[in-house]
């Protein structure tokens, strides 16, 4: 166990948290774009610096990625902190500025409007998508491709994927809504913000309802091994 | 040459010193070498011709038996290049061309000087024969380089002549681990690369650190542009720098280690895979090196062109088959690197300095240099510099000294104005700090730092605000775009620093830049995107009349920026002598006839300053 | 554009074995493959992801990544322009606009001949010499823009 303050105020953690953790555990608001307990942390987006006290001096840390330590002492809303905060906010919309989630979170933080020329992204890579894609579902189909400003998301050379199955998991993970993802009918439709796929839909075999991508049901038949005849309905149907 | 064995594998000390003597034995030091550098900057002025044009002299002649030629690696004189220099009196030769090759063959056998190719110091007037006279050459201390032109880098045994491998015999008869560390730690050896921390200390952080397998890596990934030191270490001598890597990889209980050669050095990268093999076959590398026991092997790695694999997490991830994104450094590489286990990265100058220390031992070490910096420097003196090359000289030197002393100053009489140290890291530093001593501590007073060694020459004719650009672009393009501040943050000042040299500039401007420039150095995730805005706040701090003149009078004083000059004629200064219409690109020039002077067409001008550059009469005005 | 290559399961299988199929040497892989074709190909780069076991996602996300590589089809003579600090100062960006109003194309295209592929690079290391122009290996220092265009001549 170490004691460490943020704030001001003393918390006990265990060795191998991060400050992220520990604020997260008791209520203390630290933004965050690129996180998300599914995956390992990124530290990309930078909104989660928090200033810390070491040795006797100042620095900014990913508090996503930085594990506590033993007297440290955390400040999540200091002067250097939001200044900072303000000017990646400033810069996020720049580059998406016609974006929901990012307009809102702008305004949270007190960014009323940004010096820069304004693009129209919707996509912010924190690679949630991609992570998500890799660690979790452990398909691999999508990835980031180019580097620096020409960085993009996307299949390689944005063509329908052979080992993409469908899931959703990039959309459901995107913290602001880049990717397109609805049911319709037998056929679901994925959109990223460079090319899309159709997925047909497998149907129940007792309520007749479209549930799940083909290609996904035979990954997870690969997967577990268990009979294809597991799936013939769908969750609400099957005992 | 050594005996055709079976096998050339040394398995003791005494063998290596053994097969030491028997090459000096077969050597005559009294024999004539016309030494030639082979080294990529002179290749690109046509040293191939020189070196044909010697052998077929020699073969022409007969004169095997009394001229030998040796393809040597850079000796740094790349202004005055291609460079010969006769062995064993050291006579300097400049400038050769394919044509001079048979005289020199000629004059060298019967002891004679080619006076025409000598070095002409421009101060005095008076030629100079040997290299060590040579104004650019006496001021340096060449621990490293000089025996760049002693050695053919594809010839293990030139390199065991000049006493290479004693060090590591030295090491694995009489020496523990610590006992290593603890020599290096006293020599006060600094990292070269970049981020001068203390060498010693970070090989006793690895070797302690906890882990399965250690890592040891040679950095030539060299990614400041203007910056060829590593090249020239590489090219010229790579046993120096595998010999410092063995000695390294003993000291932390490595047995495996990576050289990560920039791609655009194809010259190295052959250079250190011959040395490899060499080595490997006297049993100097792999398994139980010169019979001590100790096993470690070494495999070469190519980048990919990305500046960002030069950071040491991003190069780690490059040799792991992945992107060269780097990643946080709260826990450090020495304690998981590559693969996770603990990884000692260095620099190639910084290992080539490792036998020098055990040869002759740490005191004599420190005793070289100042304070902020032990041992010497291999700077790369480029751009508007009369003396252009590599140097290398004891830490603490001033940049006066530099640039004047060994330099040469600036060519064509015009006016210095600023050094760029440090590269895309680094800053712009004017006149009025030309006194500081150079070395890892001083420059960060003026707000730059010494970084791998480039040192940018810039006179009257840069505009400042268009170099801010320039490293601003090339950052841009280098950024691996994973962090928010670095990837949109230079986006955001290269198009700022577009609009003010292309007549768009407005009030809160620099401010802007400044206020972006704090975020980047704040909240960057590497140390690209956490010192990108330094050349920028350098020029803003010194040069901030330049930005100014840009904004408010849409002026570059300097007559760079081509939205913001314009060229005419001189109508009382031209001859009609028609060089400029032959330079035009777009025939913009109209010839008038003789003695009438030329017509430039505003409209088709497209700015490239051709005409300004050939016009030797000062008729062509750019304002 | 056309020219494009369909690589044979055999010659990128011997320059993985050249590797030991080791993924970490992923990088030098298709630096290799590269050579063999001039550019990396589609299926190249499928047939060295399944040959060290890695999404073809993650093989072309470094492909993409490093401006060594080139996804599409080169052109005969490869044209570097070296846009380096030291080059620049003296005046490379006149050499690259020479060369590319000669040829035709922008930096990072390939005339439509598949003739000349025009690249620029961060530092070839022959620094005291700018500005430097690479053809097919070959350096030339100290370019002017008038040199151009009987440099680009001798590579007819």
């Amino acid at each position: 166990m170490v004691t460490l303050t943020i704030d001001g105020r003393k918390f006990q953690a265990e060795e191998g948290q991060t400050i992220l953790e520990v604020a997260q555990d008791n209520n203390i608001y630290i933004p965050t774009l690129c996180h998300n307990e599914a995956v390992k942390p990124y530290g990309a987006c930078r909104l989660c610096l928090v200033e810390i006290t070491r040795r006797g001096r100042q620095k900014l840390v990913a508090s996503c990625i930085y594990e506590v330590e033993d007297g440290l002492e955390v400040k999540t809303g200091s002067d250097r902190v939001v200044g900072n905060r303000k000017m990646l906010m400033e810069l996020l919309l720049a580059r998406c500025p016609n974006n929901k989630e990012i307009q809102d979170l702008a305004r949270k933080l007190g960014v009323e409007e940004t010096s820069f020329q304004k693009d129209d992204n919707q996509c912010i890579l924190c690679a949630l998508c991609v992570r998500v894609c890799q660690e979790v579902v452990g398909v691999s189909a999508i990835s980031l491709v180019n580097r620096g400003v020409d960085r993009q998301m996307g299949t390689p050379y944005y063509e329908p994927s052979d080992v993409c199955i469908g899931c959703g998991s990039c959309a459901y993970v995107c913290p602001v809504g880049a990717i397109d993802f609805k049911d319709v009918g037998d056929t679901r439709y994925i959109k990223w913000p460079n090319n899309k796929m159709e997925f047909k839909l497998k149907k129940c075999k007792t309520c007749g309802s479209y549930w799940i991508p083909e290609r996904q049901l035979e990954y997870m038949i690969e997967q577990t091994g268990l009979p294809a005849s597991t799936f013939d309905n769908c969750p609400d149907c099957r005992d | 040459m050594a005996n055709k064995q079976t096998s050339n594998r040394l398995n003791s000390v005494v063998k290596l010193e053994a097969l030491r003597n028997a090459i000096l034995a077969e050597r005559n030091p009294n024999k004539p070498c016309i030494t030639v550098c082979g080294g990529t900057g002179c290749l690109a002025l046509g040293a191939e011709g020189v070196i044909a044009g010697i052998k077929r002299g020699i073969e022409k002649g007969g004169l095997e038996g009394k001229l030998a030629l040796r393809i040597t690696g850079c000796p740094g004189f790349c202004e005055k290049g291609p460079l010969v220099v006769i062995k064993p009196e050291n006579i300097l030769y400049q400038q050769v061309k394919a044509a001079d090759a048979a005289e020199i063959v000629s004059e060298t056998v019967k002891g004679n000087i080619v006076d025409r190719l000598l070095y002409v110091d421009p101060d005095t007037g008076k030629k100079t024969t040997y290299e060590s006279d040579v104004p650019f050459y006496k001021k340096q201390k060449r621990l490293l380089l000089s025996d760049n032109s002693s050695i053919d880098p594809t010839k293990i045994e030139d390199y065991l002549a000049l006493g290479g491998y004693a060090a590591l015999g030295k090491v694995l008869s009489n020496m523990t681990p610590e006992g290593v560390i603890s020599e290096v730690k006293r020599s006060g050896l600094r990292g070269r690369g970049g981020g001068g921390f203390p060498t010693g200390a970070k090989w006793e952080t690895c070797r302690k650190a906890e882990g399965e397998k250690r890592y040891v890596i040679c950095n030539c990934d060299e990614g400041d542009p203007g910056a060829f030191m590593d090249r020239s270490l590489m090219e010229g001598n790579p046993h120096s720098v595998l010999e410092g890597m063995i000695i390294g990889a003993y000291a932390i209980g490595s047995h495996e280690g990576y050289i990560y050669v920039r791609n655009e050095y194809p010259l190295a990268v052959k250079n250190a895979e011959i040395a490899i093999k060499q080595a490997e076959e006297y049993g100097l590398l792999g398994k139980n090196i010169l019979g001590s026991g100790f096993d470690f092997s070494v495999k070469i790695s190519r980048g990919g062109g990305a500046f960002v694999c030069g950071e040491s997490t991003a190069l780690m991830a490059s040799l792991e088959g992945k992107v060269g994104e780097p990643r946080a450094k709260y826990v450090h590489t020495s304690d998981k690197g590559l693969w996770e286990q603990p990884t000692n990265l260095n620099n190639v100058e910084t290992w080539a300095n490792v036998p020098l220390i055990i040869d002759n031992g740490a005191d004599w070490y420190a005793k070289i240099g100042s304070e902020g910096g032990r041992g010497t420097k291999i700077f790369s003196l480029v751009g508007k510099i009369n003396n252009t090359g590599l140097i290398e000289v004891p830490m603490g030197i001033t940049l006066r000294e530099i640039i004047y002393g060994i330099g040469g100053g600036i060519p064509d009489g015009k006016k210095f104005k600023a050094v760029q140290t440090g590269g895309p890291s680094g800053g712009c530093i004017p006149e009025s700090f030309l006194d500081l001593p150079v070395d890892f501590d001083q420059l960060d007073k003026a707000g730059s730092m010494m970084g791998s060694g480039g040192m940018i020459i810039m006179d009257e004719d840069s505009c400042m605000v268009d170099i801010a650009k320039y490293f601003i672009n090339f950052l841009e393009g280098e950024s691996c775009g994973k962090c928010l501040p670095c990837r949109e943050g230079l986006k955001r000042m290269s198009q700022i620093l577009a609009d003010i040299t292309e007549g768009r500039g407005k009030e809160g401007d620099i401010d802007l830049l400044e206020r972006l420039s704090a975020t980047l150095v704040d909240c960057s995730l590497c140390a690209l995107g956490s010192t990108a805005p330094n050349p920028v706040l350098t020029t803003l701090r010194y040069f901030r009349d330049e930005y100014e003149a840009h904004i408010k009078d849409k002026k570059c004083p300097a007559g760079v920026c081509k939205a913001l000059v314009a060229y005419s004629i001189d109508e009382e200064k031209c001859p009609g002598c028609g060089l400029c219409v032959k330079a035009c690109p777009v025939e913009a020039i109209t010839d008038m006839g003789k003695k009438k002077p030329v017509i430039l067409d505003k409209e088709k001008c497209i700015k490239c300053g051709a005409c300004y550059d050939v016009c030797k009469l000062g008729a062509v005005i750019r304002k | 554009m056309k020219a494009e290559v369909k690589p044979t399961g055999q010659k990128i299988k011997s320059i993985l074995a050249r590797h030991q199929s080791d993924p970490g040497m992923l990088v030098p892989i298709l630096q290799d493959v590269q050579v063999e074709y001039n550019y990396l190909p589609r299926e190249a780069l499928v047939l060295v992801g399944e040959g060290l076991d890695i999404p073809l996602s993650q093989v072309y996300s470094v492909a993409s990544f490093f401006k060594a590589f080139s996804l599409k089809p080169r052109g005969r003579h490869l044209i570097n322009v070296c846009l380096g600090t030291a080059c620049h100062v003296r005046g490379a960006g006149r050499v690259l606009d020479e060369v590319e109003r000669k040829l035709g194309i922008k930096s990072g295209e390939t005339t439509k001949d598949l003739k000349y592929t025009l690249e620029t690079v961060n530092c070839v290391g022959a620094c005291a010499l700018g500005p430097i122009v690479v053809i097919d290996g070959n350096y030339t220092g100290e370019m002017t823009g008038s040199k151009v265009k009987p440099l680009l001549e001798s590579y007819k």
